[in-house]
C-alpha cells in the first residue's frame, strides 16, 4: 500500500508539471479559440533566453526579468504582426498563423543563442525527501507549489476582474466584442504576454529537468492529452488534466506495465485521452459547444 | 426633422477592390430621430452602417457625430463616442448567458481597474453592484427576466435578435443601429420588437438607425427615411414624402403591375 501510495503521489505531482504546459494552451484558447500550436516555442524560446543570459554570467532575477520583458515584447509583436490584420477570420486561419508563428520562434531563438543543449540548475536539489513515510522529490513538490501559486494569480485575474468576460466575449465573438467597446488588440497583447510568462515558467522547470535544448518544445506534446481530458478552456480543467495524466501514466508503468512488456508510460495519456474524447468530448470542465441548427 | 442633428453623413464613398458599395452619400439623421435605411438588397445599407460603427473606413467624406466631424471612426472610438449597434446575424456571444452578454454591453461604463477588482477593494464593489443593477434593468426592460441565466446560443432566435438589442442598450447609446432587427421574425414578433424601438426611443431619448425590409413596419415606426439603391441615395425624407417619390417607386416599391 505504502509503494501504491509514494507511486500515486510522484504521479501527481509529475502531472503537474505537465499542467504548466497545458495552462499555456488554455489562457490563449480562452482568448481566441483556438490551439496555439506555438506554446511550445514559446516555451523553448523562454527558456533558451534564460539559460543564455545565465550562462553570460547575468544573476538570476536580473535573467528572469529581462526574459520575461522579451517575453512581453513577443506578445506585442505577435498582436501587431499576426494577429490585428486577422480580426474577423474565421478560427482555422488563426490555428494556421500559430503553426507558422512556431517556427518563426523557434528559428529566431536558435539565430539568438545558438543550438547547443544547456544545462539549467536552478539551485533546488532533486534529492528525495521523506514526506510521511514516502519518498518524494524536492523538485517535484518545488513545482507543484508554483504550479499552484500560478493557478491562484490567474483565477484571481480571470474569474475576478472584467478581463475574463472579455476574454470570452472576445473568442465568441470578435466583431461583437468591438462593437461594445472592448479592446480586442489590448486583450489579445495581455493574454500572449501572460501566455509568455506561463511558458518562461515551464520552461524553466522542465529545461531544469530536461536540459534546454530544441527537443524542450516537444513537451508539449504532453499537454495535448491533458487539454482532452482537463477541457480547453479552463485552467482548474489544466491541473486535473495534469494530475490524472500524471498518475495514471505512472501506476500503469508500474502496474500494467510488467504485463504487457514496460514503456507504456509513453503513449497511456493518449489512449487515456482517446477514452475520454468517446465519453466526454468537451472534457471535465471544458465548455461545451452550444449550436442550434 | 427639424431636430438638432446627431448623425451627418457627408459625400460617404466606399469600394471593396474598385466595386462601389457606397457611392457619394450623404444624409442627416436628428437627435431622438428614427431613421430607416430601406433599399434593395445589395443597396449598401449594411456597408453604410459599418461605415457608421467604424467596421469599415469610407475612402471619401465625413461622418459628423454630435457636433464633432470624423473622417472615419474606428470600432472602439464609436463605442466611446456612443454608438451601440445590432448585427444582421446575431453576434451575440453565444456560450455566456443573457445576463453576461448584456453586462458586457456595460463594459465601457467599468470605472474600477482590474486591480481593484481581482480584490475586490476601492471602487470596484459599487462598481460591480452599478453595473449588475443596470444590466437587469435593461433586462426587465425588455421582458427577458425569465430567460436572464439561460445560455444565449441555446434560446430561439426572435430572443437572440432581443437579447443583442438588450447588450446594445446596455451601453446606454446615443445612437442605436439595428441592422434588421425583424428579420425572419413573424408579425407578432414584428411588432413586439417595434414597440420595443419606439419605447427606447421615448424613454431614453436614443437615436434610432434601422435596416428593414418590411414596409409597413418601416412606415409605422420610423420619422425618416432614407431610401438606397445601387449605392446611391434615391429617397430622403418623412414616410410621406418618400412613399410618394417617383424615383423610390422606380427602384424600390416597383412599379405597377
Amino acid at each position: 500500500m505504502d509503494f501504491f501510495l509514494e507511486v500515486l503521489t510522484g504521479g501527481l505531482l509529475a502531472g503537474l508539471m505537465y499542467s504548466l504546459v497545458a495552462i499555456g494552451f488554455v489562457l490563449i484558447y480562452k482568448a481566441s479559440g483556438v490551439f496555439n500550436f506555438a506554446q511550445g516555442s514559446m516555451v523553448l524560446f523562454a527558456a533558451l533566453t534564460f539559460v543564455s543570459l545565465l550562462e553570460r554570467g547575468v544573476p538570476f532575477w536580473v535573467s528572469f526579468a529581462i526574459t520575461l520583458l522579451a517575453m512581453i515584447v513577443l506578445a506585442w509583436a505577435i498582436e501587431r504582426i499576426v494577429l490585428r490584420p486577422l480580426v474577423n477570420r474565421p478560427p482555422i486561419t488563426l490555428f494556421m498563423a500559430t503553426l507558422g508563428l512556431s517556427y518563426i520562434i523557434e528559428g529566431l531563438a536558435q539565430a539568438l543563442w545558438g543550438a547547443q543543449v544547456h544545462g539549467l540548475d536552478l539551485g533546488i536539489s532533486d534529492e528525495p525527501l521523506e514526506v510521511g513515510g514516502m519518498l518524494l522529490s524536492q523538485f517535484d513538490l518545488f513545482a507543484a507549489a508554483t504550479a499552484g501559486a500560478l493557478v491562484l494569480v490567474l483565477s484571481l485575474l480571470f474569474n475576478k476582474t472584467r478581463i475574463g468576460i472579455s476574454l470570452r466575449a472576445v473568442a465568441d465573438d470578435q466583431l461583437a466584442a468591438l462593437a461594445v467597446g472592448i479592446k480586442l488588440q489590448r486583450i489579445w497583447m495581455v493574454v500572449w504576454a501572460v501566455a509568455g510568462f506561463v511558458g518562461l515558467v515551464a520552461g524553466l522547470l522542465w529545461g531544469a529537468r530536461l536540459g534546454v535544448q530544441f527537443s524542450l518544445s516537444l513537451v508539449v506534446l504532453k499537454a495535448l492529452p491533458v487539454l482532452i481530458i482537463g477541457g480547453f478552456t479552463s485552467i482548474g480543467g489544466a491541473i486535473a488534466g495534469g494530475l490524472i495524466i500524471g498518475a495514471s501514466e505512472k501506476l500503469a508503468e508500474v502496474y500494467l506495465g510488467p504485463m504487457i512488456g514496460g514503456g507504456i508510460e509513453n503513449w497511456f495519456p493518449y489512449v487515456l485521452a482517446l477514452l475520454f474524447l468517446l465519453v466526454r468530448p468537451a472534457g471535465i470542465f471544458g465548455e461545451r459547444a452550444i449550436e442550434r441548427v | 426633422m427639424a431636430a438638432i442633428p446627431l448623425l451627418e453623413l457627408q459625400d460617404i464613398s466606399l469600394s471593396f477592390k474598385g466595386v462601389k458599395a457606397i457611392n457619394d452619400i450623404s444624409f442627416t439623421v436628428g437627435q431622438g430621430e428614427i431613421c430607416a435605411l430601406i433599399g434593395p438588397n445589395g443597396a449598401g445599407k449594411s456597408s453604410l452602417l459599418n461605415v457608421i460603427n467604424g467596421v469599415y473606413q469610407p475612402d471619401q467624406g465625413v461622418i459628423g457625430f454630435n457636433g464633432k466631424s470624423y473622417r472615419k471612426m474606428q470600432s472602439h472610438q464609436a463605442a466611446v463616442h456612443g454608438i451601440a449597434r445590432t448585427f444582421q446575424n446575431i453576434a451575440l456571444f453565444k456560450g455566456m448567458s443573457v445576463l453576461d452578454n448584456v453586462l458586457t454591453g456595460r463594459n465601457l461604463k467599468v470605472k474600477s481597474s482590474w486591480i481593484e477588482q481581482a480584490f475586490n477593494i476601492g471602487r470596484a464593489p459599487s462598481d460591480e453592484s452599478t453595473q449588475r443593477q443596470k444590466a437587469e434593468e435593461i433586462i426587465d426592460f425588455l421582458r427577458i427576466n425569465q430567460w436572464r441565466n439561460s445560455i444565449v446560443g441555446t434560446l430561439p432566435y426572435g430572443l437572440q435578435k432581443r437579447v443583442e438589442l438588450a447588450r446594445a442598450l446596455a451601453a446606454e447609446p446615443r445612437l442605436l443601429l439595428l441592422d434588421e432587427p425583424m428579420a425572419g421574425m413573424n408579425s407578432e414578433e414584428k411588432a413586439e420588437m417595434s414597440s420595443f424601438i419606439l419605447d427606447t426611443q421615448r424613454e431614453f431619448g436614443t437615436t434610432v438607425v434601422l435596416i428593414e425590409h418590411d414596409i409597413g413596419v418601416v412606415m409605422d415606426l420610423s420619422d425618416h427615411v432614407v431610401v438606397l439603391d445601387y449605392g446611391k441615395k434615391v429617397g430622403d425624407g418623412t414616410p410621406d414624402e418618400v412613399r410618394k417619390n417617383p424615383d423610390v417607386i422606380a427602384a424600390y416599391l416597383g412599379t405597377k403591375h
